[in-house]
């Protein structure tokens, strides 16, 4: 019964887009690709104005519990004229690996031209980072810094670990905000 | 060796702080490496909002060395939860992470400020770094000591 349902469901979907002349078609895919360009300026934007190649990241481990958790959003900056400071919260990359990290500076060492090593720590781990970095690195310099986060929302970034995890979920998602935005008659 | 003792307080906008007493002992064990234990009183209030989850607070040593123009080293710190008690009184307390200079800088230096700061946790918004009023200067001695006594 299931089947018969879904079925006549795609079906109606169908006739819809069969009502539709071929202008109206071509209307809303330009909408759609509007809607994917506006998305991708304000990303941008963003990028420019943070000076982060990533200014939104989600937490994806439990290391700086209780403050942050898994799924928690992070807004970050990344401007020169923001010196690197102990106490700071940053997302660094180790040079080879992909995934970003979240944690908390513990200790800078910074030479009159600038020039800045500092280790970190996770809130929720017992030992500082140099365990992480790579082998022979002792301390992380501005290069590997990704971001210092300023601001966060909890939980909302749930549904990018989800989609991450479930790849199934994440088509599902697309596929269905594409028909929406395709079949949608306004 | 007791190297200082001071006394002060600061107020500031949105909180009481006071800062009652500091004493600071400091063992160098070799050129890098040095012990500071810490007698302080710390009355946080009125911090906590609705929106506060929690502080995470820190006691940071900063100074200048011929290697490094600037340097910062967290010594101490303590995560505060909304409803925990906000008075902090802790006595003789150990640094909990090693002190270790970069190079051989803590040796007669004779300028090592303290300050004590806190990052706010919200429930959602923005992570502002506060710094307390008031820090205490800490000079270390000209020579190291050979024998451990902490």
């Amino acid at each position: 019964a299931v089947a018969v349902a879904a079925a006549m469901l795609s079906l109606d979907f169908l006739d819809d887009v069969r009502r539709m002349n071929k202008r109206q078609l071509y209307y809303q895919v330009l909408n759609f690709g509007m809607i994917v360009s506006s998305a991708l300026m304000i990303w941008k934007g963003l990028m420019v104005v943070t000076g982060s190649e990533s200014p939104i990241v989600v937490v994806l481990s439990g290391s700086m519990e209780p403050a942050f958790h898994r799924g928690d959003l992070l807004f970050l900056t990344n401007r020169i004229e923001d010196p690197i400071r102990v106490g700071e919260i940053v997302v660094f990359r180790i040079e080879g690996r992909e995934i970003p990290i979240v944690h908390r500076v513990l200790k800078i060492h910074e030479k009159q031209n600038g020039d800045i090593k500092f280790l970190t720590k996770g809130d929720n781990n017992a030992v500082d980072d140099r365990g992480l970095y790579k082998q022979g690195q002792h301390w992380l310099e501005k290069k590997d810094v990704v971001g210092r986060a300023r601001g966060f929302v909890p939980y909302i970034g749930i549904v990018t670990i989800l989609m991450n995890d479930y790849p199934k979920f994440k088509y599902a998602v697309l596929f269905l905000l594409g028909l929406f935005v395709l079949v949608h008659r306004e | 060796l007791r190297k200082n003792v001071e006394d002060f307080t600061g107020p500031r906008e949105r909180s009481d702080l006071g800062f009652v007493t500091f004493d600071i002992t400091a063992d160098i064990l070799n050129g890098k490496k040095c012990m500071v234990f810490f007698l302080t009183c710390i009355h946080l209030q009125s911090i906590f909002d609705w929106n506060v989850k929690q502080l995470f607070l820190y006691l940071s040593a900063e100074y200048s060395t011929k290697n490094n123009a600037l340097n910062q080293v967290v010594l101490w710190d303590k995560i505060m939860l909304r409803g925990d008690n906000p008075r902090l009184s802790l006595k003789d307390m150990k640094s909990k992470y090693f002190f270790f200079d970069d190079g051989n800088g803590l040796k007669g230096n004779r300028n090592i400020t303290l300050t004590l700061s806190w990052n706010v946790v919200p429930n959602a918004g923005i992570l502002p770094l506060v710094t307390g009023s008031g820090h205490v200067s800490v000079p270390f001695p000209d020579t190291y000591e050979t024998t451990k006594s902490y």
